[in-house]
């Protein structure tokens, strides 16, 4: 077990050094730093005093560690479009994207598990079938079109709900949170419907074709033998059993809602940090492009770790395996 | 003609014929493709020719309404370009993009997943590794990061004639791993067979026998996730421009167009992103289906 949990931790290290090593290229090798940073019209001089004073004469690896040494504590420099320090922007920015992506997953889960269930239990009936073939058109659709047509409908035709921005926030203590509010709540609607609309078919998917595989297993015939009643199979048995793989892939999509929250956020203006990353890409923001990158890593790694661990500890059978692999 | 003929009495043609909605979906993705090819003799308009540009018929709405002319089937956008024009010349962008990144994608990955499965050990290891890595993160986030880093690297002058060629290899390098995993597994059952045991008894060069003996027998899987994966990488290429990072607006993809005409949409000018919009999802959802349909029809389990 702990040499389990040591493996992955030492995975994760690595993969954040890597995500590092990219962000760390971004900023010495694509583009010149200096001419970046200084006016056109600086003297030689003035750039050679700055390449000292940034340390950029010295060998390449004692760069390499002064960025983690420097990123490990958050210390990303001045963002260049803003002159503002990215740290300072990002933890401005997280509280939005964090609370779009929990809206827009607990609307995927909550809807898509009884979906998913529901077209497990009635294969053939024609709700099912519904809701089969208008997942498929979720599918097909993207998620910036999603949103254009949301904001079309409900903002500009019938005029309901707002097409952009998070309405008016409340400061908790350094987070600024929209879930207080009525023109805040208001705002949440149609971004998180777009953000939850594909991870809500893929579960609703997952649920159904996991229900059907469950539902011809031996366990169950017994069960349904035993006479006990259609609720208590289809709930306490075959439900139960479906849970595992949608915890995996509802944790490890949690990372792509994070990342999908960048198109959201242009198509409502939403002002999160995807909405601040895609600036960053347009006006080649690099310290901010470096600081994101390195957050989404640390994000995605921290999500991957957690979610083996959970398969870890609900699936028994996965336990076994690795006794029996480590008794040889 | 005799292939033709063994082709019309097979299976695939078999089952093709048998679902409606394949065979729709086959017609609408054809339509598709001769408009977007022959956008050039097709179009109503030429929506790039200045000349004929005339900024009076700007925000012309569609033809059957109130407002409309009936030169503009569905309309014009804001500097007069007529949209049924621009949309066909769009999708010329974005299904030549789509095409040429599946069709990279594919080359890196079948090649990768080749060594990957028959050279085995570490060099196997290294290339898996990779891979997963990779998986965890979603492909929009890598096209994204190599776009924005090309943009950087690259010198101002060169964006609008390099940008169609980055956005090609960000998508595929976006998505080979697919094809690398797949390729890989097949050839690890393939390479303990005898034929290829024959080839190394003879003297065959490694290689040679990779690419003219394995490849050959792993291609099947490889063909119907490519049918996948087109309509994917469209919508990738339509997202990153309508991210504003993807295609140059001298050359409008479908993306470009949608979010040209998204700025219009709360002045009520809805049609100039409708459309664009309508045509990708009704394109994207005919190839998905017929990809799904090849999926099922070429495995032998579902018969």
């Amino acid at each position: 077990m702990i040499a389990f949990i040591i493996q992955r931790l030492l995975q994760g290290v690595i993969v954040m050094l890597v995500v590092g090593f990219i962000a760390f290229s971004l900023f010495n090798f694509v583009g010149d730093p200096v001419s970046l940073m200084l006016p056109p019209e600086a003297t030689q001089a003035d750039r050679e005093s700055m390449r000292t004073a940034l340390g950029l004469d010295r060998p390449f690896y004692v760069q390499f560690a002064n960025f983690i040494l420097n990123a490990v504590q958050g210390n990303f420099g001045l963002s260049l479009r803003l002159g503002r320090p990215v740290s300072a922007l990002l933890v401005e920015r997280l509280p939005a994207t964090l609370e779009l992506a929990f809206v827009a997953a607990s609307i995927a889960l909550l809807v898509g598990i009884p979906l998913g269930v529901y077209t497990g239990l009635n294969r053939n009936s024609w709700l099912s079938r519904v809701f089969l073939t208008v997942s498929l058109i979720g599918v097909s659709l993207p998620t910036f079109l999603i949103g254009i047509f949301l904001i079309l409908i409900f903002a500009v035709w019938l005029g309901w709900l707002p097409s952009f921005g998070r309405g008016d926030t409340t400061m908790l203590g350094g987070w600024s949170t929209g879930f207080l509010t009525t023109t805040g709540l208001k705002a949440l609607i149609l971004p998180s419907i777009t953000l939850g609309l594909f991870q809500l078919t893929l579960i609703m998917r997952l649920v159904r074709s996991e229900m059907l595989e469950v539902l011809r297993t031996d366990y169950i015939k017994f069960a349904r033998a035993r006479g006990l009643t259609n609720r208590a199979v289809n709930f306490g048995h075959a439900l139960k059993n479906t849970l595992v793989p949608v915890i995996t892939i509802t944790g490890l999509q949690l990372g792509a809602i994070i990342a999908f929250a960048i198109i959201t956020e242009t198509v409502f203006q939403w002002p999160g940090m995807g909405l601040l990353f895609i600036q960053a890409v347009q006006f080649a923001d690099i310290p901010v492009m470096a600081a994101y990158l390195c957050l989404i890593g640390l994000i995605f790694v921290v999500i991957n770790l957690v979610v083996d661990l959970l398969y870890y500890f609900v699936d028994p059978r996965l336990r076994v395996d690795h006794s029996a692999a480590g008794g040889h | 003609m005799d292939a033709l003929k063994r082709f019309l009495d097979g299976d695939v043609f078999h089952s093709f014929k048998r679902s409606p909605i394949v065979i729709v979906s086959a017609v609408v993705a054809l339509t598709c493709i001769v408009a977007a090819a022959g956008a050039g003799l097709l179009a109503p308009h030429n929506p790039f020719d200045l000349k004929t540009l005339n900024l009076l018929d700007a925000f012309t709405p569609p033809a059957w309404t109130e407002r409309g002319n009936p030169v503009y089937l569905l309309g014009t956008d804001d500097q007069g370009r007529d949209v049924l024009s621009a949309i066909m010349y769009g999708s010329r962008v974005s299904l030549l993009v789509g095409l040429c990144a599946v069709v990279l994608a594919m080359f890196i990955g079948v090649t990768l997943g080749l060594i990957s499965g028959y050279v085995g050990g570490k060099v196997d290891a290294f290339i898996m590794r990779v891979a997963d890595v990779q998986l965890s993160f979603p492909s929009i986030l890598i096209a994204l990061l190599i776009d924005g880093v090309a943009r950087v690297a690259l010198p101002r002058e060169t964006h609008d004639t390099a940008a169609l060629y980055v956005l090609v290899l960000a998508i595929a390098a976006s998505g080979w791993v697919q094809y690398a995993r797949t390729v890989r597994g097949s050839t690890l059952v393939e390479r303990n067979k005898e034929y290829v045991q024959a080839a190394r008894v003879i003297g065959r060069h490694p290689v040679a026998i990779m690419f003219s003996h394995v490849l050959p027998n792993v291609l099947g899987p490889v063909l119907v996730l490519a049918t996948l994966h087109i309509g994917t990488a469209i919508i990738t290429e339509a997202t990153l421009s309508f991210l504003g990072v993807g295609v140059p607006p001298t050359q409008p993809s479908l993306g470009t167009l949608i979010r040209i005409g998204n700025d219009f949409l709360f002045s009520g000018e809805w049609w100039i992103t409708v459309f664009p919009g309508a045509w990708l999802v009704i394109m994207v959802l005919a190839i998905n289906l017929l990809g799904d349909w090849l999926r099922d029809a070429l495995n032998p389990k579902l018969r």
